[in-house]
């Protein structure tokens, strides 16, 4: 049995809706962080099959594109989530609120 | 040869800009006083780009293998930037001395998110479109947290982060879904086919889920939520940036990728998604505007507003929709830029004044600044002879052209109820004596800087003609 592009399809926008589902419900901001980290991750998913399926190479670079720039942004995300959790001891966002949400 | 001369004259406002983020790294490692050299710097460094890309604006073309446009409205929005990133580093001089944010890395972040807003306005490959918004919005996230031991702009600046990145995580996978049904991630390929990649679902649904991504970067109504906290939070001439640049960087993008909708009479696909964003956001934000005392949140719901007003022109879809919107940027750019630092000047030590009830009396006690406050409100709110009017103005008829007069008149009313909390302001400056007499301090430098954004609307306002006919030439 081989496995077609649409197994690599559904899994990716899968895990897209579980990334989604995860900024939407879970509080902690480090979870959530980890769910944008996963909705990056099908998109990179997505290109790689397409790039393997239409067979250039396009998808693939767009990864590394991707893979560096979600590298940068953990490295100021989680800055961001130092610094606040310093001033507040907590990293839970129901609990960030000085600000009107 | 790899670049020729041609090309790379062409690219000389993006290296301007880029070869200046290096050396104002250079003396930000060497110089003890990179704080007070920075600023000046920045501020040559952006004037020369911006007023490089509006003198060469007809040198139209396609450089790098077809990955960067030049020239034409490109240029126009590359000057937008740049300016207005030239008024922002000028109100900030003195500004984040009080504010606790002293560091002249500020004012290289600024640098690289103008980097990133050209790239975004002068992509032809979705490549640098994406590379372009995060360059962008990552600095733009370190900026809102630029203080780190005030725990409000620590929290605007996670706002900001995690919301930011959620849009991002959509605006990836749409390209990847766009780039599995157009085979090439070539803006121009996607443009001249775009018919054709109509009829293929899952190219709807990747530029469905671009869309999204970018209705968060412009602040469009369902996907607002962060807006409000966000201009709250951060300092004052750093929120002037977001509501500008940030705006305007994420509209030149959805033009620039989604040109092909913007080129045909009646084509437009995405008309009803547009057109519910923008009724949803106009009336939203000018209703909930008149709801807030804190002159900051009132700005950020009347920004919602204007993502509303831009949102028309890209439901209208046609030539003299996009010169519009292009326009309208131009003009809101300003008017904003203007009106943010005027509260920078009077916002106190601790984030104080901010209560629209501080600029009580402000007539009687500083005449120049409330009067330069009332023109930009008049701005706002659109009534004429300012820039503000004719933006709307170009977009209404745009809409009417393109058969949704309904659309055009809905606009026509929100902006009658946001006239009532624009010109609320100047009748607290004019008509009430002013409670508590806090010390408003002045200085040059963002005198220089507000007087130039009006200046700038109020020549808009009287000489529309001169940058609309620049822009249509070149759709």
């Amino acid at each position: 049995m081989t496995i077609t592009i649409e197994y690599y399809l559904i899994l990716s926008a899968f895990m897209f809706f579980v990334g989604v589902a995860g900024v939407l419900i879970r509080r902690n901001a480090i979870v959530v962080f980890m769910s944008i980290e996963l909705m990056l991750n099908s998109a990179n998913l997505t290109l790689v099959a397409f790039s393997s399926y239409l067979g250039n190479s396009i998808g693939q670079l767009f990864v590394f594109f991707v893979m560096t720039v979600a590298a940068a942004e953990a490295a100021v995300g989680l800055a961001i989530i130092i610094a606040i959790f310093r001033n507040k001891l907590t990293v839970n966002i129901d609990e960030i609120n000085i600000l009107k949400w | 040869m790899f670049i020729n001369f041609q090309e790379f004259f062409n690219l000389i406002p993006i290296i301007i800009v880029a070869t200046g983020i290096v050396l104002s790294l250079l003396i930000e490692m060497y110089s003890k006083k990179s704080e007070t050299i920075l600023p000046w710097f920045s501020v040559l460094m952006f004037l020369a780009a911006g007023l490089h890309s509006l003198y060469y604006t007809k040198d139209v073309s396609i450089i790098l293998q077809g990955m960067l446009a030049t020239g034409g409205n490109v240029n126009v929005f590359h000057a937008i930037f740049t300016l207005g990133a030239a008024v922002v580093t000028l109100l900030s001089i003195d500004y984040i001395k009080k504010y606790g944010a002293y560091f002249g890395e500020y004012y290289i972040i600024i640098q690289t998110s103008v980097l990133g807003m050209m790239l975004m306005a002068a992509a032809k490959d979705l490549f640098v479109i994406f590379l372009g918004l995060e360059i962008m919005s990552v600095s733009f996230y370190i900026l809102a947290g630029m203080n780190r031991k005030k725990a409000g702009a620590n929290e605007a600046s996670l706002k900001y982060f995690l919301l930011g990145a959620f849009a991002t995580g959509f605006i990836v996978y749409g390209i990847a879904l766009i780039y599995g049904s157009a085979q090439t991630t070539s803006i121009d390929f996607i443009t001249s086919n775009f018919a054709e990649l109509t009829k293929n679902l899952l190219f709807i649904s990747g530029v469905l889920l671009f869309l999204i991504g970018f209705s968060f970067k412009i602040a469009a109504f369902p996907f607002h939520m962060w807006v409000p906290d966000v201009y709250e939070g951060s300092p004052t001439t750093v929120a002037a940036l977001f509501s500008t640049g940030g705006k305007a960087a994420a509209f030149s993008a959805i033009l620039a990728t989604l040109f092909a909708l913007f080129n045909g009479p009646n084509g437009n696909l995405f008309t009803p998604y547009f057109a519910v964003i923008s009724v949803l956001s106009m009336f939203y934000g000018s209703i909930v505007a008149i709801a807030q005392t804190n002159i900051k949140r009132m700005l950020a719901y009347s920004s919602i507003a204007h993502a509303g007003y831009l949102a028309i022109g890209l439901a209208a879809g046609n030539h003299d929709a996009v010169a519009g919107v292009i326009f309208y940027l131009a003009a809101y750019t300003f008017m904003n830029l203007g009106a943010f630092g005027i509260i920078s000047l009077l916002e106190g030590k601790d984030e104080t004044n901010l209560d629209i009830n501080s600029y009580a009396g402000l007539g009687n006690r500083k005449p120049l600044l409330a009067g330069l406050l009332a023109v930009l409100m008049f701005a706002l709110a659109g009534l004429p002879p300012f820039g503000g009017f004719f933006g709307k103005y170009y977009i209404f008829v745009a809409a009417i052209k393109s058969h949704l007069t309904w659309l055009a008149i809905l606009g026509v009313l929100s902006s009658a109820i946001s006239v009532y909390f624009y010109l609320r302001i100047v009748v607290l400056m004019y008509f009430k004596p002013s409670e508590n007499d806090f010390a408003i301090e002045t200085n040059n430098n963002a005198m220089i800087a507000i007087v130039f954004s009006v200046l700038l609307i109020i020549l808009l306002g009287i000489f529309p003609g001169t940058l609309i006919d620049l822009v249509t030439k070149f759709i």
